[in-house]
């Protein structure tokens, strides 16, 4: 059988995180009341006009910068339409002719074979990035035949990242997006959290012969977490071989996820063939951006944006980080891959390593072996963690200076889990897991050993 | 005769000087409301809070702290800017029974000011007319209709038939403001001027029609119709008020993204203004097809009025002109196909009965909400933004909407201060004549002389200039550069002066009896 080349895309929405909406004032809040949080502007009443939020500008720089991005020193608005009781406007305005940023690409690392060993570096094109409102959202009650509508997402700001269809399976696609995901979260520009809707990703998949051309592509939406769009898409690249392999045709369509079923299934088509009649958004000039260059003198600088001034303000992005931690502290790449991996890990990695003598890389297998298997067991996040890094140092001193053995150290460890308060040396003093260093007394011990099994000992000897 | 008899000026003096107080003011404008409630000029009255304002206005002048020359005025608003606790209705089913939680930035100015809010004017549905004839409250009649310079030239059929079937429109579709402003009901009034809305109604009803620049006064709160073409209007019955009323409206907006950021310094126009430096431009492609020659010998007179003063009044060309009605159809249409998307009946407005879906409720609240001219635009608009149209539609009207613009400023740019045009074709023409036609031929007939500016987003200004042949007015248009609205406004009085357009004279403003109007009673008439 001729081999299939599977081709991904993906779409991804990431609410910015910004006290207010991108063209109102309105608050931005996740799980308030329902429609608490609606301006006259979200609520399209009539004479009402859009003013572009400033942080939302920002942040969408940032994150260009951030995937190497062109910022586009001018950048417009349109108005996108199409009837749904989530717009309240009919229309939706984003970015369509001219985005702010274009042109960028994003490095994500994979583990071969599952292995967190080997891993290795990848690259994925980032076609553009725009900025858009979100929708409100409407919930369908079928039992009293009634739609509701929440507004509070209405006008949200949203930063669209279009990725070319580089990718080629569901880990892939997981990886970039995590990788995405960081990032986002150092800047600061979205929180990013799946859970909460700020990170909604749609994956465009199909399927084709090499050399041939690529074929009919589907759309699946709805994919709430990483684990689920590594699931989707490759569900979906399989059932699309095995619909082309059967004799089918693919349907260009949208799909939905069951997280339930593990399985894609059609959506209820709701656009259609839709024909979003594209038109420039009327009320809001183009968006002018600077740079050091372009920047004239008397400008009021409360009231540009200049690329220059932020580029110089971004943080270490993940990649940065794992890098230089894996250069101070001799650890391995994956072990950093971890660290960052976990929310708070990183800091607590070096808190404990500031306060013990340890070698850090001997400390980096207690952290994620030891400490992080005891957090995913009970679902903890670091920052819930019962054990601090002070008392981690604590014990990885005890260890160090060979007062007690690897083992008693584990014992300790689940002990102070227990969250009951105690320091690491009174749990060592209370169970006597001291190690004892005496020759003499570890003879003595020996001898009571032997002296109780006497005839165990005779057996021995006689072999 | 004399010219506009009641000055804001004078009527703010005698405010100050206790001749009159905003109270009894408001309380003649009110009367005078009633009485001429066969104008169908006003959709609402707001008379309870009209008199608090006046009340407040009131304490204010006996405390000696009036807020300024406009505390106390009575004004009217076009039903299509927001008021907050009034109805804002835009003349349609739509938005019946509509209260808006908040008012538009410049009705807010005007009240900050101390101005009067009387009530809001009847327009063509949605600001979709150039008759003030197309609204679910019915038409607007000019009031020019009921005056005695227009009874005496008509000839009557019979007695009875007259008043009834011989009623002019207004022009539109800001007939109401005119209307009301025409008829002494109010001292100001506000329009929208998309295509000539403002200018129009005011060459028609006999006062002055402002259309500002572009980005000079905010936008916020005016229910849109072509967004990047409308303005608010100011109509008046003297070139100095509206000065007055355009230094308390302009200036930058920040919750209208298209205001210009420089600051605007308000002005005062020269008591005695004087054109003799100034270049006249006479585009010829305004003498239109259509154009009653009454108003091209108008247009005549007043160029040489122009020369005998020392002005340089020259011919020019603005040669796409004649694509700007046709341009305007393409962008108009489009602009309102996205703007009234939002009427969909479920946050406010009307909502349909039909409950067998969401889409078949909108498609009813829309039917049931829109007249056929909404509905026809709509229509033709989404045709035009359709993918495979847009190159071909919305795009090539935008260059064609830039050539437009590029015609001006090359004559401006050649030295030439202000254009000078008619306004109108004709002069009013009866109601039953005007609905012979439907909206979107009239609209394209009427709007010919004024929609050029507003495609290149420049201030001009409607003064009434004489009276026709049947006894009706007779405007002409002054066309200014961006932002210059100083120099137009003083022009624009200038001719004003030269001029001295005739008083209505109307019997129910005569029995109204107004103080103010006192010194105008020895006045002659042309």
């Amino acid at each position: 059988l001729a081999p299939w080349v599977p081709v991904v895309g993906l779409e991804i929405h990431a609410q910015i995180s910004s006290n207010s909406k991108l063209f109102s004032g309105s608050q931005v809040q996740f799980a308030a009341p329902p429609n608490s949080l609606v301006s006259f502007f979200d609520a399209s009443l009539p004479g009402t006009l859009p003013v572009l939020n400033r942080r939302c500008v920002e942040a969408a720089v940032m994150t260009g910068l951030a995937l190497n991005c062109s910022i586009n020193k001018k950048s417009l608005f349109d108005r996108k339409h199409y009837f749904y009781a989530d717009l309240p406007a009919g229309y939706q305005i984003t970015q369509q002719r001219v985005p702010i940023a274009v042109n960028g690409s994003l490095s994500y690392s994979l583990c071969i074979d599952n292995k967190m060993s080997q891993m290795v570096t990848k690259t994925v094109r980032i076609k553009q990035i725009q900025l858009e409102q979100d929708s409100g959202k409407s919930l369908h009650d079928d039992r009293r035949s009634q739609t509701l509508v929440d507004l509070n997402r209405a006008g949200v700001g949203l930063m669209e990242v279009v990725m070319e269809p580089d990718l080629c399976c569901g880990e892939e696609a997981a990886a970039a997006v995590r990788e995405l995901q960081l990032i986002l979260q150092t800047l600061g520009s979205s929180q990013a959290v799946m859970a909460e809707g700020q990170l909604r990703v749609d994956a465009n998949v199909s399927v084709h012969h090499p050399g041939e051309p690529y074929g009919v592509r589907t759309e699946v939406k709805n994919i709430n977490s990483i684990r689920f769009l590594a699931k989707a898409v490759d569900y979906e690249i399989q059932r699309q071989i095995e619909e082309l392999e059967n004799g089918g045709t693919i349907l260009n369509e949208t799909r939905a996820f069951d997280s339930k079923l593990g399985c894609t299934v059609p959506m209820r088509d709701k656009e259609g063939k839709q024909d979003y009649r594209f038109m420039p958004e009327p009320n809001l000039p183009p968006l002018i951006l600077y740079d050091a260059k372009s920047l004239p003198a008397n400008m009021n600088h409360q009231q540009v944006v200049n690329i220059d001034w932020i580029h110089e303000r971004l943080p270490d992005l993940p990649s940065v980080k794992r890098a230089k931690l894996v250069e101070q502290y001799g650890i391995l790449p994956e072990h950093s891959f971890a660290l960052l991996n976990e929310d708070g890990l990183t800091e607590f990695f070096e808190n404990v390593v500031k306060q013990t003598q340890m070698k850090p890389k001997k400390v980096i297998g207690w952290i994620l072996n030891v400490l992080l298997s005891y957090l995913k067991q009970h679902s903890l996040t670091v920052k819930e963690s019962p054990v601090s890094s002070f008392m981690m140092a604590d014990l990885l001193n005890l260890l160090e200076k060979k007062e007690i053995s690897s083992t008693a150290a584990k014992q300790v460890l689940a002990e102070l889990w227990k969250g009951e308060g105690k320091t690491p040396l009174e749990i060592v003093k209370e169970k006597k897991l001291e190690l004892i260093q005496d020759q003499k007394e570890l003879e003595r011990i020996c001898q009571a050993v032997i002296d109780g099994q006497e005839n165990e000992v005779i057996m021995m000897v006689l072999g | 005769g004399l010219c506009q008899p009641v000055w804001r000026f004078q009527v703010s003096s005698a405010l100050k000087e206790g001749h009159v107080t905003p109270t009894e003011l408001c309380q003649r404008c009110l009367a005078l409301i009633k009485s001429t409630r066969f104008l169908n000029a006003y959709i609402t009255v707001a008379e309870e809070t009209a008199l608090k304002q006046a009340e407040e206005s009131e304490k204010r002048y006996k405390r000696g702290q009036p807020l300024g020359v406009l505390d106390g005025i009575p004004i009217a608003v076009k039903d299509n800017f927001n008021t907050a606790g009034i109805e804002t209705t835009c003349a349609s089913n739509m938005l019946k029974g509509y209260i808006s939680p908040y008012n538009a930035t410049v009705v807010q100015k005007l009240l900050d000011q101390g101005a009067v809010l009387l009530g809001k004017t009847n327009l063509d549905e949605f600001a979709m007319g150039s008759g003030s004839t197309d609204g679910v409250f019915g038409p607007v009649r000019n009031p020019w209709s009921y005056s005695r310079q227009y009874k005496e030239k008509s000839v009557p059929k019979s007695h009875s038939e007259d008043e009834e079937s011989n009623w002019v429109i207004t022009g539109g579709s800001s007939g109401g403001s005119a209307a009301a402003v025409s008829s002494f009901t109010c001292f100001a009034a506000l329009g929208s001027d998309t295509g000539g809305s403002t200018r129009n109604p005011a060459a028609h009803c006999g006062v002055v029609g402002l259309k500002p620049t572009y980005g000079l006064i905010s936008r916020h709160g005016l229910i849109p119709l072509v967004n990047s073409m409308d303005v608010p209007g100011i109509l008046t019955r003297c070139v100095d008020d509206a000065a007055v009323v355009l230094g308390s409206l302009a200036g930058h907006d920040p919750k209208d993204s298209t205001t210009i950021q420089d600051n605007f310094k308000p002005f005062e126009l020269p008591s005695l203004p004087d054109v003799s430096k100034l270049s006249i431009g006479i585009p010829k492609e305004y003498h239109a097809p259509g154009l009653s020659s009454e108003i091209l010998a108008l247009w005549s007179k007043a160029a040489d009025l122009f020369k005998n003063a020392g002005a340089k009044v020259i011919e020019v060309s603005l040669p796409h002109t004649r694509y700007s009605i046709v341009c305007y159809h393409v962008l108009c249409t489009a602009e309102v196909a996205s703007n009234m998307a939002r009427f969909d009946g479920l946050e406010y407005g009307h909502r349909s009965d039909m409950n067998k879906s969401t889409e078949s409720m909108y498609a009813a609240t829309r039917r049931e909400g829109f007249n056929d001219v909404v509905r026809g635009r709509i229509l033709s608009g989404n045709y035009f933004l359709l993918k495979q149209n847009y190159e071909n539609y919305f795009i090539k009207a935008q260059k064609v909407r830039r050539l437009i613009a590029n015609d001006f400023l090359k004559v401006f740019g050649s030295g030439v201060d202000i254009l000078l045009t008619p306004t109108t074709l004709s002069d009013a023409v009866p109601y039953r004549e005007f609905i012979k036609e439907d909206n979107r031929t009239r609209s394209a007939q009427d709007d010919i002389l004024t929609q050029a500016a507003n495609m290149a987003g420049l201030p001009a200004i409607n003064v009434p200039t004489a009276l026709s042949e049947r006894g009706l007015p007779v405007g002409l248009q002054f066309i200014g550069r961006s932002f210059q609205e100083k120099q137009l406004l003083t022009v624009a009085k200038w001719f004003e002066k030269q001029v001295k357009f005739p008083m209505i004279q109307l019997e129910e403003v005569k029995r109204h009896n107004h103080d103010v109007f006192q010194h105008q009673k020895s006045a002659s008439f042309s």
